[in-house]
């Protein structure tokens, strides 16, 4: 019976807060008919922030897998001072809040900022770009660190006496053998990317048709009380969500591992 | 290919692994190094493979200076006591690591895997993965592994030491035999000194990051060179001053005028030998060995009172 109960409840809480949500984005889209959410979809402005999330995460996804990598094997494999400062500051985005994030991006990079480029960052491309890998940082490297200390270090150390190059025990040992918590981090990551929203939008200076993303564009289109506009994108969002969780499954282990 | 480690220190934090240790391990031998954990042998061992960095002193594989290179390119075959599978890898795949790495000819591979299977008697699971064999099947994947780019040197750590009883017999007997045949110079770690006796030539006890002794097995356990090995070789009593072995303890039932006298407290029969823990009148405890035939003669049992006298003892 207490089994029976928990059930309920742990269900119930799903459906409230998860299940009931998403739904009602998909019922209320679809409210009027296909029609309208066809011409909002295919709006010029609904398109390029589509375009430009798209965008955005296809670079802050591989940069942050890329260096995920790297930092968790040094986190893990090597030693070297200060190694416990960055394991920490790794956390930061976590505990940040990401509109701190793009204040500070602004401070940095603004007109007034400590660093300027030749070229636009803030209330640009590169601005919001920076701002998603920021948030998007931890997943890869939390998802890889506890699987590089479960699998050790004999087998690398195998390889290296087999004659093995660096190079070759990472692709060969330690790739293979971390590249489901990479898939994870990966996965994670992404949803961040495309999820993100906080510090986008301070960096982004909200320009319509330029730096507006799925996300902000999902808040603008509210904000008009355009109510379907608002809905088609998010369903958007949540299709690409899906997708992501979908692509996980498809690229699911082919042998059996321990 | 000898091996030769001069003066090698090595210490993790405040931990002397290694102290100023010497080895040299002939050409074409199979040498062990005994000892408790924490003696160092492993460390040792991981430095002459290169996976350790001595703090100061030297190693030679065949006369060549190999302190300061990367294990890549000293030329050793390494088996690690948890196997260190390639767990992604089927089993010819982890045989032909090695082989793949250097780029060696397709066809030389298919070949040398073949050989090293049938060697290793794991010819009908090349397919398999590690996760699908037995401790036994994996130690000796990683046997021929290691065997596959012909080193010039095998090195074992604790090998067969997470493996059972039978299969740890049985493969340090397939081990010795392996070596008759291939005379690979093999360098075995090991905290067992039964494992250590029966399999190689000669025995280096290690203690507390130091070499104890150095000698062939008989030599190790009659003329050990102090009381460490005395008593980390073979079972032994301590009688006052002396040293003496189990079964250099005669028992008899009637006192004569070197005999003491004792009470057995215990008796265990193990088949051919059977042996009796006895508690001396000063009460120490004191074990002898006996064969199944003079325990029969003396009908020994629990609270019987007897005499004994050591035929052979050793004092430091």
């Amino acid at each position: 019976m207490s089994k029976f109960g928990l059930r309920f409840v742990a269900l119930g809480y799903l459906a409230a807060i998860l299940v009931a949500p998403v739904s009602l984005i998909f019922w209320r889209t679809f409210e009027h008919g296909l029609h309208p959410v066809w011409v909002s979809l295919s709006s010029g402005n609904t398109l390029h922030a589509l375009e430009l999330t798209l965008i955005i995460t296809a670079i802050a996804v591989p940069a942050n897998t890329v260096f995920g990598i790297a930092l968790a094997l040094a986190i893990v494999r090597k030693r070297f001072p200060g190694k416990g400062i960055v394991n920490a500051l790794v956390d930061l985005p976590l505990a940040l809040s990401p509109v701190v994030v793009g204040l500070s991006l602004l401070l940095l990079y603004g007109r007034d900022g400590w660093i300027q480029l030749p070229f636009r960052v803030v209330f640009a491309v590169p601005g919001m770009v920076l701002a998603t890998i920021f948030v998007s940082l931890p997943f890869v490297v939390r998802e890889v660190v506890p699987v590089l200390r479960e699998i050790g270090e004999e087998q690398e150390q195998a390889g290296a006496t087999l004659g093995a190059s660096s190079a070759q025990i990472f692709r060969r040992i330690t790739l293979p053998a971390i590249r489901w918590g990479v898939a994870y981090g990966v996965v994670l990551t992404t949803a961040r990317c495309l999820g993100e929203f906080g510090a986008v939008t301070v960096v982004s200076g909200r320009i319509v048709g330029q730096t507006e993303t799925l996300t902000i564009h999902v808040e603008q289109s509210y904000d008009n009380f355009d109510v379907v506009g608002a809905y088609s994108a998010s369903l958007v969002l949540a299709l690409l969500a899906i997708l992501t969780l979908v692509m996980m499954n498809v690229i699911k282990p082919k042998e059996p591992t321990q | 290919m000898s091996i030769t480690a001069r003066n090698v220190s090595k210490r993790f934090g405040d931990f002397v692994a290694l102290d100023d240790v010497s080895l040299e391990v002939p050409s074409g031998s199979l040498v062990a190094l005994l000892g408790p954990s924490g003696s160092g042998k492993s460390t040792l061992l991981r430095c002459i493979a290169g996976l350790e960095r001595p703090d100061s002193g030297s190693v030679h594989i065949s006369d060549e200076e190999m302190t300061g290179r990367r294990p890549q390119e000293r030329g050793v075959g390494f088996v690690f006591q948890h196997y260190a599978a390639f767990k992604h890898m089927t089993v010819e795949k982890n045989i032909a690591f090695g082989l793949e790495v250097r780029k060696a000819p397709k066809d030389e591979i298919r070949e040398r895997v073949a050989d090293l299977l049938r060697l290793v008697q794991l010819e009908g699971l090349a397919k398999r993965y590690p996760s699908q064999l037995s401790g036994g099947q994996r130690q000796r994947m990683g046997l021929a592994r290691a065997l596959a780019v012909d080193p010039k040197v095998l090195l074992l750590d604790e090998p067969f030491g997470a493996l059972d009883a039978r299969v740890r017999k049985e493969l340090r007997e397939w081990l010795r035999r392996l070596h008759d045949e291939t005379h690979t110079t093999t360098v075995i770690v090991t905290h067992d000194q039964e494992e250590a006796m029966e399999v190689a030539d000669e025995v280096v006890v290690m203690n507390r990051g130091r070499v104890e002794q150095v000698a062939a097995p008989r030599e190790l356990y009659e003329t050990p060179a102090n009381e460490f090995v005395m008593s980390f070789v073979g079972p032994v009593n301590r009688i006052g001053e002396a040293w003496v072995r189990p079964h250099d303890l005669e028992l008899v039932l009637e006192p004569n005028g070197s005999t003491r006298e004792a009470q057995v407290e215990r008796v265990v029969h193990l088949g051919f030998e059977v042996r009796a823990e006895l508690v001396r009148d000063d009460g120490e405890q004191v074990s002898v060995q006996l064969t199944r035939d003079q325990a029969a003669q003396l009908e020994l049992e629990r609270g019987q009172i007897v005499y004994i006298r050591p035929t052979h003892q050793t004092v430091f």
